[in-house]
């Protein structure tokens, strides 16, 4: 049992070092044999670990002791249940997929075995942090994901756009980590145990305790703890305000995108706040203030991917989007509907991700879909599958996302904690917009007229920045788009058929079975799982029940409104552009965000280090320390030195002053 | 008259003071300097002479010899610093050599 644990943890690992450090002994096909053994193992051994557990056999208990500081003892240990067995088989069955395809995505890229070092560390260090049964193991994880996410989205480490991107992923993490390390310090602090089972247990006696921060407020310890956390969440899942990190993201290589996207890094807040269930569920405030950012990102967020033009951006809004759907049915204390929308969501995302990678390929490499166009006809099975992707994102019955995007309408529906009222007016306006934006992108891509070849657009916006990585962009006059390969196209089929079925596979166990009774804990006065679980009556009869419900419809709607404005009347799109400018500003440059983020953080941290530089460093440190104490010896010398003749008959009569000096020292007493 | 130890005590003292004198009034020439050095030796030598007669203890005659023996040296190496110095500066008046003035 441990060993297939061991071997679901750290075979990822191994093929990463093999691939990484030795790169260049086994070659290109040696480096993504390697890799992809790793992950194929490491998937295995997760799959035969979600049967085993189904089976009744979870594993709680440390590995190895790191440390032990007086009371508080650092382990790595593993804590194997369904959630994590779960996390596991998503996790490692998404970076398979995006393993093979990355063969036939990064063929030509020079970092080839780089890059599939990365992705497999990635996976490692995401298996750690789903796997972790405390929280500096957890920790160990979350900072390992951002660490490689960095490494991966700066792949293309001569592009500016790239260095600027990961940077600021890697700085706005730490503005979430920095919340992160303060809930872990908290939890540290009154628990005294680092281990989840412990803090679980002592977590109901401490509900009452309170805190105080400053003045003589008082805080529950409890909310604080759970919105420190959070914030570490918001970071890593990309939630309002510190989402500004992910749609840059989009410079690494696509299927990078894929992995941080739908398996790996922004599931690990989502994941992370299941996982403390029996912490959130005791603090109300807490989970209002989850659902506030949730439905916030859920809706807004969505808008955003309307004005995009470069297709890996829509799906990149659309990911905030979704995240902001999980965060909700978080809030909702719909735990493992949240866990259920993260796997379905990984699946879809992932096969959106790639089947944009090979839309990608097939355009050498020109990601702006006002370029694209009809490109049906000569990419069947990326257009079938991007299809299924786009009804599966939209929440069509019987897809995948329709189970689990229903589920948290419905859930924020029956929620009554404070703010689930706009959770539900937002998720549920979320169904139009991302069925329209999604089939925007479909019909710009799929259908209408074909658009390349021509002179290109000239980029209205910095975001825009080419993307010749492989020495060309776009197709030239008398190129066509052709099909990707097959490492490319049969992980588009398998994730395809994930998309469809695993909806209506997963929801009845997963939602109201038993499977995560003791890995979720929900309180008795948050009923909304237990009203959604009086009104199930199996996958069949929800997907007929659909047509009857609002968000049906809404979806509906959009993407009649995507067909209408893109294919029937294409003018449209561009009058309703420039007659509600301002909103279409206001969208296109992100609410202004990063505008803001530039000028009050990044300028106030440049303030404050010139602040510091003039008059800490310049001032106080060279003026005053280090340039004041020369010259204080200076001054000093200056004046010993005038004892220093040099002359001969100076020394010698001072030497002759001193011994009767001396001699009348000794013998003034004597007389 | 016969000579008492205060006669001896009072020669090394004139011997000691003159050597002193000497070399406060003696600015410029170095060898003098020397001499007056040589010549303070001198007089605590006969201090330590009048002192082992009067006293009976030959100790003081000892600590004489090697006081002869290191002044010896003294000289000889304070006279071939002397040379050196004067091959290379051409002088030995000690008002002009200042080098080691801070």
């Amino acid at each position: 049992m441990k060993t297939a644990y061991l071997l679901a943890a750290f075979a990822p690992l191994i093929g990463s070092i093999v691939a990484g450090l030795f790169g260049r002994q086994v070659g290109r096909a040696g480096a993504h044999w390697v890799t992809i053994a790793g992950v194929a193992i490491s998937f295995a051994a997760s799959l035969w670990t979600l049967f085993d557990v189904l089976g009744g056999n979870t594993f709680e208990g440390a590995l190895y002791t790191w440390s032990v500081l007086n009371d508080l003892t650092i382990e790595v240990g593993f804590l194997i249940d369904p959630l994590t067995a779960t996390m596991m088989c998503v996790v490692t069955s998404v970076s398979l997929m995006v393993h093979i395809y990355t063969i036939g995505y990064m063929a030509d890229d020079p970092g080839y075995q780089r890059f599939f070092s990365y992705i497999s560390l990635f996976t490692f260090s995401m298996m750690m942090l789903v796997m972790a049964n405390n929280f500096m193991q957890l920790f160990f994880g979350w900072e390992a994901v951002g660490l490689v996410s960095y490494l991966l989205i700066g792949f293309w480490y001569t592009r500016p756009t790239a260095i600027y991107a990961n940077l600021k992923a890697f700085l706005v993490n730490r503005v979430g980590d920095f919340g992160f390390v303060l809930g872990i310090g908290l939890v540290v602090a009154y628990f005294g145990s680092l281990d989840y089972g412990e803090v679980f247990a002592a977590a109901p006696e401490l509900a009452d305790e309170q805190l105080g921060l400053w003045g003589s407020t008082q805080w529950s310890l409890l909310t604080v703890t759970c919105i420190c956390l959070f914030i570490g969440a918001m970071g890593k899942s990309a939630q309002f305000p510190l989402h500004v990190w992910l749609p840059d993201s989009m410079e690494g290589p696509t299927p990078i995108s894929a992995l941080i996207h739908a398996a790996t890094m922004v599931t690990a807040g989502i994941f992370m706040v299941a996982r403390m269930s029996p912490l959130f569920e005791l603090s109300e405030t807490a989970l209002s203030f989850i659902m506030v950012i949730g439905a916030i990102t859920a809706l807004f967020m969505g808008f955003l991917g309307i004005v995009q033009n470069d297709i890996k951006r829509v799906v990149a809004y659309s990911t905030l989007s979704q995240l902001g759907y999980m965060t909700v049915a978080l809030a909702a204390s719909a735990y493992s509907v949240a866990i259920f929308h993260l796997m379905t969501h990984a699946f879809f995302k992932a096969l959106l991700f790639l089947g944009a990678g090979s839309v990608i390929i097939g355009m050498h490499h020109d990601q702006d879909m006002r370029n694209m166009g009809g490109l049906r006809r000569f990419m069947p099975v990326t257009w079938i599958t991007f299809l299924i992707g786009s009804l599966a994102l939209i929440g069509t019955p019987f897809f995948s996302g329709f189970y689990s995007k229903d589920m948290i309408i419905e859930a924020v529906r029956y929620s009554e904690i404070p703010g689930a009222g706009f959770g539900y007016f937002a998720v549920l306006a979320g169904v139009f917009v991302t069925a329209l934006y999604t089939f925007r992108m479909y019909f710009m891509v799929f259908h209408g007229e074909s658009r390349w070849g021509r002179a290109q657009h000239d980029h209205d916006h910095d975001h825009d920045a080419s993307h010749d990585d492989a020495g060309h962009h776009g197709l030239g006059p008398n190129d066509k788009p052709h099909e990707s390969p097959r490492v490319v196209t049969v992980p588009l089929v398998l994730l395809a058929i994930a998309s469809v079925v695993s909806g209506a596979i997963a929801i009845g166990p997963m939602l109201f079975g038993d499977f995560f009774a003791n890995s979720i804990v929900v309180a008795e006065s948050h009923g909304a799982m237990a009203t959604l679980a009086e009104h199930w009556h199996g996958w069949v009869d929800l997907g007929m029940h659909a047509l009857k419900t609002w968000p049906f419809w809404l979806a509906l709607a959009g993407v009649v409104t995507a067909w209408f404005l893109y294919i029937a009347q294409p003018g449209i799109p561009a009058s309703i552009a420039s007659a509600f400018a301002p909103v279409y500003r206001l969208l296109d440059n992100k609410y202004y965000l990063d505008r803001l983020n530039e000028i009050l953080f990044a300028g106030g941290a440049r303030l404050l280090g010139r602040g510091l530089w003039r008059g800490g460093d310049q001032t106080i440190i060279d003026g005053l320390i280090v340039n004041g104490s020369a010259r204080l010896t200076g001054w000093f010398s200056g004046v010993l030195r005038l004892a220093q003749t040099g002359h001969l008959n100076t020394y010698a009569i001072t030497m002759i002053i001193g011994v009767a000096l001396l001699m009348l020292f000794v013998i003034l007493p004597l007389l | 008259m016969t000579l008492s130890l205060a006669h001896f005590l009072a020669l090394g003292a004139i011997l000691f003071t003159l050597s002193v004198v000497g070399i406060f009034l003696n600015r410029r020439n170095i060898i003098v300097m020397l001499m007056s050095i040589e010549l303070m030796l001198l007089a605590v030598n006969m201090n330590f002479i009048a002192f082992s007669h009067f006293l009976g203890d030959a100790a003081g005659q000892i600590f004489v010899f090697f006081i002869m023996t290191v002044a010896a040296a003294e000289s000889a190496i304070g006279l071939a610093i002397l040379v050196v110095l004067f091959r290379k500066l051409d002088t030995v008046d000690a008002q002009e050599l200042d080098s080691l003035k801070g």
